[in-house]
């Protein structure tokens, strides 16, 4: 039960706090279409992020509602990768992040669609179709990058080399996460990688864009260990229902 | 939104809303290439159930009859009633004409 929860957690907080991310980008857009466009992926992840909140408030039954869960929590409670955290330091960085996680989320959910746990596996099903108009979205952005400008390929590789690091803590399990795989219900990460490195090197291909280098990596997102980004986000996040406890909407 | 004059060239939007009927103008999008035009037309016009199919053209490529030539063209048409086939009954069971 226990482990199943913090399962949930850890994949509503990934598209919560990524949905927030990319709702700061609300009117910052480089052009009205593209600022309507990264809305619309932000709505689709709340969208996600709502249900399983949902779910995961009945299976702890004991009062706590879905949006207790999104914004009631300290940061140390919050299992979203440090990736999903990082800022909006350029469209460069907005975008490769993106990038990097629909590639995650949509082998992630085609395994979940598998999942031995019918809500996980509805859930999947639904996301699924969104997610993989994300991906081709973000796939094409790569390739505009890459085969552009100068300068566009100059930011896509730096916004690469920034954000490479924060990549091998997707695929690196948790208790949680290890303890429902026997059961069928959690996705097998090891299976994912493969396909998420295999998908990243044909779009860097067509992008003409590398992977860096330097392979040093960051972790601690998923146990609750943030970035120094993650407070600030929960400020802003938490600020209503600080304020006004008793917010209802 | 900064540096409006650099949103790239402008695309017309058209959609269809079943199968089987006309595609019309729903408005115009910015965007640098076709995948790109294709998907801001999806994500500014079609979120709420309008269509099920889509055209983007490049707004350069539409050829358009100008003011100042609009009354030769038109004009011509305003005293002939006669054109408008308003003097038949609709047969039984047509819905779309």
């Amino acid at each position: 039960m226990e482990n199943r929860v913090k399962y949930y957690l850890e994949l509503a907080d990934n598209a919560w706090i990524l949905s927030h991310r990319l709702a700061e980008n609300s009117s910052n857009g480089p052009f009205l279409e593209e600022d309507l466009a990264c809305t619309n992926v932000a709505l689709d992840l709340i969208g996600m992020a709502e249900s399983i909140y949902n779910e995961a408030g009945k299976l702890l039954n004991d009062g706590t509602s879905g949006d207790d869960l999104a914004y009631r929590r300290s940061e140390w409670d919050y299992l979203n990768n440090l990736l999903s955290e990082q800022p909006n330091t350029d469209f460069a960085h907005l975008m490769v992040r993106q990038f990097f996680l629909d590639t995650f989320n949509y082998y992630n959910l085609t395994e979940l669609t598998k999942s031995k746990d019918a809500f996980l596996s509805a859930v999947a099903t639904k996301s699924l179709k969104e997610v993989t108009y994300h991906l081709r979205r973000s796939s094409e952005w790569m390739i505009r990058f890459g085969n552009g400008t100068e300068e566009s390929m100059k930011r896509a590789t730096n916004a690469i080399n920034n954000l490479w690091r924060y990549t091998e803590e997707l695929f690196t399990p948790t208790e949680a996460d290890l303890s429902l795989r026997e059961a069928g219900i959690s996705a097998d990460l090891n299976v994912i990688r493969e396909e998420w490195e295999s998908k990243v090197s044909e779009v860097f291909f067509l992008a003409n864009l590398r992977k860096p280098e330097n392979t040093f990596q960051l972790f601690g997102g998923k146990s609750g260990e943030h970035s120094e980004h993650m407070g600030y986000i929960l400020t802003d996040m938490q600020y209503l229902t600080n304020k006004y406890p008793e917010a209802q909407w | 939104m900064t540096q409006l004059e650099n949103q790239g060239p402008l695309w017309e939007v058209f959609i269809q809303t079943k199968a089987g009927q006309p595609f019309k103008h729903a408005g115009s999008v910015h965007a640098y290439d076709k995948e790109m035009a294709v998907e801001n037309a999806r994500d500014v016009y079609t979120r709420r159930g309008e269509g099920t199919a889509l055209w983007v053209v490049p707004s350069s490529e539409i050829v358009a009859v100008s003011a100042s030539e609009s009354s030769s063209f038109f004009e011509p048409a305003d005293d002939k009633v006669y054109r408008h086939p308003t003097f038949y009954t609709m047969p039984e069971g047509v819905k779309q004409m």
